[in-house]
């Protein structure tokens, strides 16, 4: 498997980062590097093993339905960049 | 005091022959001096550490001390704590405040009464085994200073080893504690996955992030793991168990001790001198009355593939909370939102972390899933299988931590493969989840070789028992780089 510089640009369009074509150039051949190494499975007969998504098969703890969380609006929205009357700012979405 | 262990320094400060607040000042001078040339720490605010080691010196007053109190440590720069920079080695967290504490903040400052230091340099967003990554530029290792001190807990590693602190924490999720213990003659542990709280780490690869001890001695281990680990209610991985001793075990002989041997940890691909100290270390748990068992892991050579599916795909969907919105860098000059997201993910992630979300982002992508992201978790269950037939046949298993010594700085910046290969021995054990160990196990051309200890599930006493047993009979781990007094 090898990857397009289109396919790189689309991948990074995904990710939201914007790239310039040299970038996209550099960072397709070290993908297509890294892709070689991950090709080693392929040749692996998997059929019927479960796949394994967590070191220990636990299902997600439930707690009771409470409150337990305190308002720390002003603290939390100190790191931000932009903010207004408690409002996060962004550039304006809809004309 | 600067080579002492936590246990002397414990005795020390209980038998008021140093005050917390002096001992802070030691450590906080010696960083001063020698952290320009290493490059160890990326923040650190002597008012702070200071009020921290006033505090502790009152409970030690107040006879309200626990067996750590007053003892300074380095943190690395992965933990938010509140009202430090918490910058996770990245420009885009590098002026964030944090304005709360991890778990394991918590516990070790405000429960255990250990004093902060600063914050320690690592690889961006733990993404690198060499720390050469790092917005704040790489760091040195204090036995070479043209070496890299691996990764992703370089800074930790680096400090510790310069003794700039006593003791440090850090992260491994694919032997980001045990790589750069091998590399800078520390010893470091990864627990079993769930045992230490993930909360206000900052996720790299949720299903393989731990955090754990990296110190001078497996003794300095069991007591920090002491104040690290326990449930906690924040983490949905975290594991609810009977909290433990640690350090109970460790005097126990090992006579009778069955040591599997990985003939995969064997083969080519390691360092000749390296294997060789390795070999020497294990003959000496011979003589300590511990037998040999040869065995196979004969999927561990899927291990790196299968985590740099794994790994990149959690981490796409953890750093996409990156958006310049809620905190974090935000790109100066832009038009629409989708362009603020573009440019601020462009100019605040350095050039590994980028190529780690868009592996990530191709491997989740519609079409491709099955093929890499499924087949990757199956190979996964292969290899965390492998373990359990292993652990079959022994207590625990021992193999190098890294196939070479400290690397030169640059050596292989330039080739991501290369890079991700120097971790080809402690991936499998992230995969499956276990707890392991890197101890200081001898020289090669001048340079340290660490030897790597795996345990089965929650065996966390065993492994520091074995390694404690070890440091008794030899005095590898008591060796300092010269040229840092």
């Amino acid at each position: 498997m090898s990857l397009t510089l289109e396919q790189v640009q689309r991948i990074a369009h995904l990710a939201r980062i914007e790239i310039s074509e040299t970038e996209a150039r550099t960072t397709q051949s070290h993908l297509n590097g890294i892709f070689q190494l991950i090709e080693q499975m392929q040749a692996v007969d998997t059929h019927g093993i479960e796949p394994m998504a967590h070191a220990q098969d636990l299902s997600q703890r439930l707690r009771d339905d409470a409150v337990t969380e305190e308002d720390r609006r002003v603290a939390y929205q100190a790191v931000a960049p932009e903010t207004e009357a408690g409002l996060y700012l962004v550039p304006k979405v809809i004309e | 005091m600067i080579n002492a262990s936590l246990k002397q320094l414990s005795q020390a400060l209980a038998a008021k022959q140093i005050s917390s607040v002096e001992l802070t000042q030691l450590f906080l001078d010696r960083i001063e001096r020698l952290n320009p040339t290493l490059n160890a720490f990326v923040t650190v605010d002597p008012e702070k550490s200071l009020n921290s080691a006033r505090l502790a010196d009152a409970r030690i007053a107040a006879s309200s001390a626990g067996p750590l109190t007053g003892i300074p440590i380095a943190q690395k720069d992965i933990f938010c704590a509140e009202g430090w920079r918490t910058t996770c080695g990245s420009k885009m967290l590098a002026n964030f405040i944090s304005p709360y504490d991890a778990t394991v903040i918590r516990k070790m400052e405000a429960e255990a009464g250990l004093v902060s230091l600063g914050k320690t340099n690592m690889d961006e967003f733990a993404m690198g085994s060499s720390n050469e990554t790092s917005f704040f530029g790489p760091v040195h290792n204090p036995w070479d200073n043209a070496r890299v001190p691996g990764g992703s807990s370089g800074g930790s590693a680096a400090a510790v080893a310069a003794r700039l602190a006593p003791a440090a924490t850090g992260t491994d999720t694919g032997g980001s504690i045990r790589q750069p213990a091998a590399l800078c003659n520390l010893t470091g542990l990864k627990p079993t996955y769930g045992v230490v709280s993930r909360y206000g780490m900052i996720a790299f690869a949720s299903s393989l992030d731990q955090g754990g001890p990296m110190a001078a001695s497996a003794e300095d281990c069991a007591l920090l793991l002491n104040t690290m680990a326990g449930f906690d209610e924040r983490d949905s991985t975290s594991l609810d168990r009977p909290l433990e001793d640690y350090a109970r075990d460790l005097e126990k002989p090992l006579n009778g001790l069955r040591i599997g041997l990985p003939k995969e940890f064997f083969g080519e691909g390691c360092d000749a001198e390296v294997m060789a100290a390795v070999r020497v270390a294990i003959a000496e748990y011979e003589k300590l009355g511990a037998t040999t068992v040869e065995l196979s892991l004969p999927n561990s050579h899927l291990s790196v593939p299968a985590y740099y599916v794994i790994a990149p795909a959690e981490a796409s969907s953890n750093l996409s909370r990156f958006d310049g919105v809620r905190y974090g860098f935000r790109a100066d000059d832009y038009g629409n939102l989708d362009d603020m997201y573009l440019k601020s993910r462009a100019q605040g992630f350095g050039a590994e972390v980028k190529r780690r979300i868009l592996i990530g982002t191709y491997v989740l992508s519609h079409g491709y899933y099955d093929a890499y992201y499924l087949q990757a978790q199956r190979i996964r269950r292969l290899i965390a299988d492998d373990f359990v037939e292993a652990f079959k046949q022994c207590d625990v298993i021992m193999g190098p931590t890294s196939p070479s010594t400290a690397f030169r700085l640059g050596e292989k910046a330039a080739d991501p493969v290369q890079m991700y290969l120097s971790d080809i021995y402690t991936i499998a054990v992230n995969l499956a989840g276990l707890p392991g160990m890197s101890v200081p196990c001898g020289f090669a051309g001048g340079l340290p070789v660490g030897l790597q200890l795996i345990g089965n599930y929650f065996d966390e006493a065993r492994l520091l028992n074995v390694a404690h047993r070890y440091q008794q009979a030899t005095d590898w781990h008591s060796r300092r780089p010269e040229g840092m007094a």
